[in-house]
């Protein structure tokens, strides 16, 4: 453990990694998605209410913010918002899905500033990633690209949450990215929002963690990661990035409520700190919340203790272990000397995410409401 | 870009470059690159701010009183930091005036 890892696990004066979901809307319906979006919720942030945000980012120094959503460009001020923050000095990197960056949309995201665009595909042909992120979803994305790369956007992200079935699709998915000159991210599969249902039959498999291992320290230095997966670490090597969890240390979400959670993975009352409206706003929630204060307490390795690799993966995913189930200071689900499997085995009842935005859910749930029939 | 005698060349911050106070020093991000770099002194924070003051790396520690046993560390910061592009050489003085 390096000084200056010691030093991010005590917390930082300002988030590195701010993830900003502006709505909970969404056209699409992915079966993992982190947040279960969705359906608008009411309380959604103002646009004013949003400025004031990017205004406390600027003065915090947050230096970029990762915006989402659901789908980000639902929001009717959402050039304002994104205009606002880049002028603002707060660059901005958005993940959407594509299907409203039409010619007009890439043109203009091509004359910003300080802007990442990031489009998310979870395969490297329509089966794969349609079966993930619904009918159609390939051919939208594949459009939006084509639609930047006309506008001479530069070097957009091509955003990938590995999963069992495009796994080994990697290769196929970094030759798509070269063809468009784009940036390959791949991300790690959470537990998380409607992900903790699909989770368990989608996360890669022992053998293909261990091939992920080896793509990565073949092509790290050519592919994004946010530092996701480091509890592969214990394999050997370490992987390039900051080998720690930075939840409420150096990374946050807000939500699009303007609740602010540990990370993006963990929507859970359990790890909500506070609300940018309340007095103080965020800055107040970053530095002084009693969630946060106690993320940044230096850890007990529990279980993970007596096992050699603990100090190279860190025990994993804070978020991972929570949705399965498993104590928070003991392996990741997914641990690579395979805890994580006997972990699981005698894993209690796993919290359930507690909110749900779904759409189909909510009819699906209003169609099973009792009808009472009788005569009249 | 790597300079191999920073200690000799007038240097600056990168204008699109921003740098926030932390406890163990600083974060100087990189708007145009992407680029997050630590800054992993406190004192290393005023030497890089004072660069664009003084004629060279040499002149800026001594400005600062630097203590003989950070130069050394300091030096090597710093020519990582012009590697990432943070810190660019700059039109001394005499140029300005020619």
């Amino acid at each position: 453990m390096t000084r200056l890892a010691d030093q991010m696990k005590r917390g930082l004066d300002a988030p590195i990694c701010l993830t900003w979901e502006l709505t909970y809307a969404c056209n699409l319906d992915c079966v993992h998605c982190l947040s279960s979006s969705g359906r608008r919720d009411p309380r959604e942030l103002s646009t004013d209410e949003a400025l004031r945000v990017i205004d406390e980012l600027r003065a915090m120094q947050v230096f970029y913010v990762n915006i989402g959503g659901g789908e980000p460009m639902l929001r009717r001020d959402f050039f304002t918002i994104i205009d606002y923050a880049t002028t603002s000095g707060v660059g901005v990197k958005f993940s959407t899905n594509g299907t409203y960056i039409d010619d007009a949309a890439a043109r203009r995201l091509a004359a910003m500033d300080y802007l990442d665009v990031q489009i998310s595909i979870d395969g490297a042909d329509a089966d794969t990633n349609d079966l993930v992120r619904g009918r159609g979803s390939w051919a939208t994305a594949r459009r939006a690209m084509d639609a930047l790369a006309a506008a001479d956007f530069g070097e957009f992200k091509i955003s990938v949450v590995v999963t069992r079935e495009n796994v080994t699709q990697l290769d196929d998915l970094l030759a798509i990215a070269d063809a468009y000159g784009a940036q390959l991210r791949i991300t790690r599969l959470r537990p998380a929002g409607r992900g903790a249902d699909t989770w368990h039959r989608l996360h890669p498999t022992d053998a293909q963690q261990r091939d992920l291992y080896h793509w990565l320290l073949a092509h790290g230095d050519r592919v994004l990661t946010g530092d996701s997966f480091f509890h592969l670490n214990a394999l050997g090597d370490p992987l390039p990035g900051l080998n720690l969890c930075g939840a409420g240390r150096v990374v946050c979400l807000i939500d699009p409520i303007g609740d602010v959670y540990a990370c993006p993975f963990v929507i859970h009352d359990e790890f909500r700190a506070g609300n940018v409206r309340d007095p103080g706003g965020f800055a107040a929630v970053w530095r002084t919340s009693d969630l946060f204060a106690e993320l940044r307490e230096p850890e007990s390795a529990g279980a993970c203790a007596s096992c050699g690799a603990y100090d190279a993966c860190q025990g994993g995913c804070m978020a991972a272990k929570f949705f399965t189930g498993l104590p928070l200071d003991g392996p990741d689900p997914e641990c690579v000397s395979g805890h994580g499997a006997d972990a699981l085995a005698a894993a209690g009842v796993a919290p359930r995410p507690d909110q749900d935005h779904s759409r189909e859910r909510a009819l699906a749930a209003a169609a099973a409401v009792p009808v009472t029939l009788g005569r009249r | 870009m790597t300079v191999h005698t920073p200690t000799t060349t007038a240097l600056a911050l990168h204008p699109n470059v921003a740098v926030r106070p932390e406890p163990f020093g600083a974060l100087a991000y990189h708007y145009d690159t992407r680029r997050l770099v630590f800054l992993r002194h406190p004192a290393l924070v005023d030497v890089v701010h004072a660069l664009a003051d003084h004629d060279d790396v040499a002149a800026t520690f001594d400005a600062l009183a630097v203590e003989d046993r950070l130069r050394g560390p300091f030096e090597r910061a710093i020519a990582n930091l012009i590697d990432a592009g943070i810190v660019v050489e700059r039109a001394t003085h005499e140029d300005h005036r020619s």
